[in-house]
């Protein structure tokens, strides 16, 4: 271990600003990369609940269409 | 010879490979940069010159090498896209061009902040951050581009000659310290040489240095099944993989 205390490892010899900033900026970053992954998934799993809701509109007016259709024909 | 590679073209094949890769991935990659993280913050010795401000080299020597790898990766998609058309290669530069930006903007601001202490400034127009700065832009560039045109075939193919012009940018970066007069150090390691740092510091960086490549790796498998999922969307096994499972599906 290079640090004797957890107070000296905090310090990091005096650098201490720097180098958390480096590491703190790489964190955000990087987790900003997977909440943009997150929300990614998740816009696309509602435009597939879209479309699939828009497929079951389609079919039942097709369905009523096809009943108006038959009643109208004796 | 090349059969095997034929399914992949499409993009269930494609979808279901990279999901049987994406966990061993993730965690792998969690595992060895946490391992390389905690030998390099704690466990390295200071330097004998740089004290412990030498500590940012752990993340940002990995960040700027998997910068440029990415960026390489991306312009053999890019090449592949536009002489064999395939989709899966148009789609992973959709993939690499976010992950390799934030790779970017890590070494960029981990470089200012080694700079301000060691060299009294934070930032300096010379060679090597002029050309890492350049990569930034070419990766938004390129990303813009893909996303800028309603036919997504349209936008990959201008996004692909973006990525093979810029593609030049990436020896300029590896060789800018040796070219111009410049406040950057030259590479502490090389394929060619032995490292000049003792084993106790270069040990933790190649273990931080693979942590990034398998880290990498991941998000842009990740970002390849979204891009895969958002191509097909009209197809009958998209539907099926986002609507029957709206937890495993990350």
């Amino acid at each position: 271990m290079a640090f004797a205390s957890f107070a000296e490892f905090i310090a990091m010899g005096g650098y201490g600003f720097y180098v958390w900033l480096s590491y703190g900026a790489t964190a955000l970053a990087l987790l900003a990369l997977v909440w943009h992954g997150r929300a990614a998934s998740r816009q696309l799993q509602q435009a597939a609940l879209q479309q699939a809701q828009r497929q079951q509109r389609l079919a039942r007016r097709q369905q009523q269409q096809q009943q108006l259709e038959g009643s109208n024909q004796p | 010879m090349w059969r095997w590679l034929h399914p992949y073209a499409k993009g269930q094949a494609s979808y279901q490979l990279l999901g049987r890769w994406l966990p061993w991935l993730t965690g792998s990659a969690l595992l060895v940069l946490a391992v390389g993280l905690v030998w390099g913050l704690l466990f390295a010795p200071p330097d004998y010159q740089q004290g412990d401000s030498y500590r940012i080299i752990f993340i940002h020597v990995p960040s700027a090498m998997l910068s440029m790898g990415t960026y390489t990766g991306m312009a053999i998609a890019a090449l592949v896209a536009l002489v064999w058309q395939i989709r899966t290669a148009e789609w992973s530069i959709a993939a690499m061009a976010p992950v390799g930006a934030v790779l970017t903007f890590i070494s960029l601001i981990t470089g200012a902040a080694w700079g301000k202490p060691m060299w009294g400034t934070w930032w300096e127009w010379d060679a090597r951050m002029t050309s890492q700065l350049i990569l930034l832009f070419l990766y938004l560039g390129v990303l813009a581009l893909y996303h800028a045109f309603n036919d997504s075939r349209t936008g990959a193919k201008a996004a692909s000659i973006l990525a093979l012009v810029g593609v030049v940018n990436i020896p300029i970066i590896h060789f800018s310290v040796y070219w111009w007069n410049s406040l950057h150090q030259g590479a502490t390691i090389t394929k060619f040489a032995k490292p000049s740092m003792p084993p106790d510091m270069y040990i933790p960086l190649f273990v931080c240095i693979f942590g990034f490549m398998l880290m990498t790796a991941a998000f842009i498998t990740q970002r390849l099944r979204h891009e895969i999922l958002r191509q097909e969307l009209h197809r009958p096994w998209v539907q099926q993989v986002l609507l029957n499972s709206p937890v495993k599906e990350q």
